[in-house]
């Protein structure tokens, strides 16, 4: 199933490779974010509803 | 707006640095060039008009943050903020201190600088022209930048990196007016979009500078 | 109490990015993958180029999402800087880190083509010169936005910086043209791409440009929500703090 690259094989399996690697870190770099500030959100929003329960709290954030 | 432009032009003669470092610069990067690069004449005449324009806009840089940094830090920016005249124009004047006190030496001096540089004669007009020509923009640029930079403790890198990709264009157009004179070539056109830049520059850019301090003063 | 008009619209923003986050993501995934497996696959090796020609189902549209997403960070400090819609500026601050890697992607993927094909990674042609300014407008506005610590400061300072410095890479842009041309003559490196591309590449690039494109939305929305989210969260902390 492979195409013969012939002699180009570096240049086009490098090309695909280093997107993937840039494309790669990039989503997870903004999935791992976007997980992190949810839970620290969550968290933060918890505990002022216990503590304070004033209603500008409630509105949530979602 | 002219005694603001003196006061300017007084603190950065009396304060020391500011004048003469940027002049020192520029000699320096003159006299370390040939020593990296290798003493034939031939590669250093082709290389010249490049080096002495980088060298130029280095200068320039090295004194921007101090355009606006000083006045911040002891309050009297925001005097001016609220002085009856328009912020835009103190950005004008400060910019145009700013070139006397370092664009203006530096065109003065690149005659010389092009001499150890080995820069054939027939350039010499062009150099001086194009950078009479070229550094306003640098300075108005320049001050745009150090407007964004100003509220910052520790703005100086960032600035150079905000303002050197801004100076790319009259850098480009600069260098070329001194390399087709040299070379017995037709200049009118970058000398034309040369002086373009520093038109549309000082008559667009301080609007964008002085927005940029008031919200740096908020 | 400020904040409530503050958060009505990034509220239905939330809602609205929340359910579109999913689609995008998916028929991202699926259009990237369709694409990238029928050019890597099932097309065939251009008779100048041989199989180098794959390397375009990740240049091209990495090249113009690149640009796309510097228009769009336009258009987001523009409506940020007029109408004061935290959302938009917000979207600015997340596509620029996206739009940075994608001109990465097309300068890297531009290297590894050039090599075999002109004969070297590097060269100083005008649409190269230009993508690697644009590198650098990049990462002065990442840089500026990380170095300005109050949120509002740093989203007018690079709304304004975003402005200038897109009227300057046009500028930039047209200078390199001038510069290179009025230099070396003739080294005309790029390629007549829509001209002479034959529909077997045409269509498979479709579908890869409209994979970046999604993947472009999808990056950007899932960049918002976190940013809106970290607002909201040191909002929040700051009203715990003053008591």
């Amino acid at each position: 199933m492979m195409p013969d690259l012939g002699k180009y094989a570096v240049a086009v399996l490098g090309s695909y490779a280093a997107t993937a690697a840039l494309v790669a870190a990039l989503v997870v770099l903004s999935l791992w974010r976007s997980a992190q500030v949810r839970r620290a959100l969550a968290e933060v929003e918890a505990r002022q509803a216990q503590t304070a329960g004033a209603p500008a709290m409630a509105q949530g954030g979602k | 707006m002219i005694a603001l432009l003196i006061r300017d032009l007084r603190l950065a003669v009396r304060a020391g640095g500011g004048f003469g470092l940027g002049l020192a610069f520029f000699l320096l990067v003159a006299v370390l060039v040939p020593l990296g690069v290798g003493p034939e004449g031939r590669v250093l005449a082709m290389i010249a008009p490049g080096i002495l324009w980088v060298g130029a806009l280095l200068a320039c840089l090295l004194s921007l943050d101090r355009i606006f940094a000083l006045d911040f830090e002891d309050g009297s920016l925001d005097l001016l903020a609220t002085a009856p005249i328009p912020l835009e124009g103190v950005v004008a004047v400060k910019a145009l201190a700013h070139w006397l006190v370092t664009g203006l030496p530096l065109t003065l001096a690149a005659p010389v600088l092009a001499v150890l540089l080995n820069l054939p004669v027939s350039g010499f007009g062009w150099l001086v022209l194009s950078l009479a020509i070229g550094t306003p923009a640098l300075s108005v640029i320049g001050a745009f930048g150090a407007a964004l930079t100003v509220g910052l403790k520790r703005g100086g890198l960032l600035l150079s990196l905000l303002v050197l990709p801004l100076y790319v264009p009259t850098l480009i157009f600069g260098a070329e007016v001194v390399r087709r004179g040299t070379a017995g070539l037709e200049t009118g056109t970058p000398l034309a979009l040369l002086a373009a830049i520093t038109l549309a520059s000082a008559a667009l850019l301080p609007f964008a500078a002085a927005a940029a301090i008031r919200v740096n003063l908020r | 109490m400020s904040s409530l008009w503050e958060y009505a619209n990034p509220q239905k923003f939330m809602g609205l990015s929340g359910r579109m986050l999913p689609w995008t993501a998916a028929l991202s995934s699926l259009c990237l993958t369709t694409g990238l497996i029928w050019g890597f696959f099932f097309t065939p090796d251009d008779f100048r180029q041989g199989s180098t020609v794959r390397i375009i189902y990740l240049h091209v549209p990495a090249a113009m999402m690149a640009i796309n997403a510097w228009v769009m960070m336009l258009v987001a400090s523009l409506v940020w800087l007029i109408r004061r819609h935290h959302v938009s500026a917000l979207a600015a601050k997340a596509a620029a880190p996206v739009g940075l890697i994608f001109t990465l992607i097309a300068l890297v993927t531009g290297a590894l083509w050039g090599q075999p094909m002109w004969g070297t990674w590097w060269a100083w042609d005008p649409r190269l010169t230009s993508f690697l300014i644009l590198t650098l407008f990049y990462f002065g506005y990442i840089a500026l936005w990380s170095a300005i610590e109050d949120p509002d400061t740093a989203a007018d300072l690079t709304g304004v910086l975003c402005i200038v410095g897109s009227v300057f890479a046009v500028l930039s842009r047209y200078a390199v043209n001038f510069w290179n041309q009025g230099l070396h003559q003739g080294a005309s490196l790029s390629l007549d791409r829509q001209e002479n591309i034959s529909d077997v590449f045409w269509f498979p690039l479709l579908v890869c440009i409209a994979g970046f494109v999604l993947l472009f939305v999808a990056l950007v929305l899932l960049r918002t929500r976190t940013e809106i989210r970290a607002r909201r969260l040191s909002a929040l902390l700051a009203r715990e703090r003053m008591g």
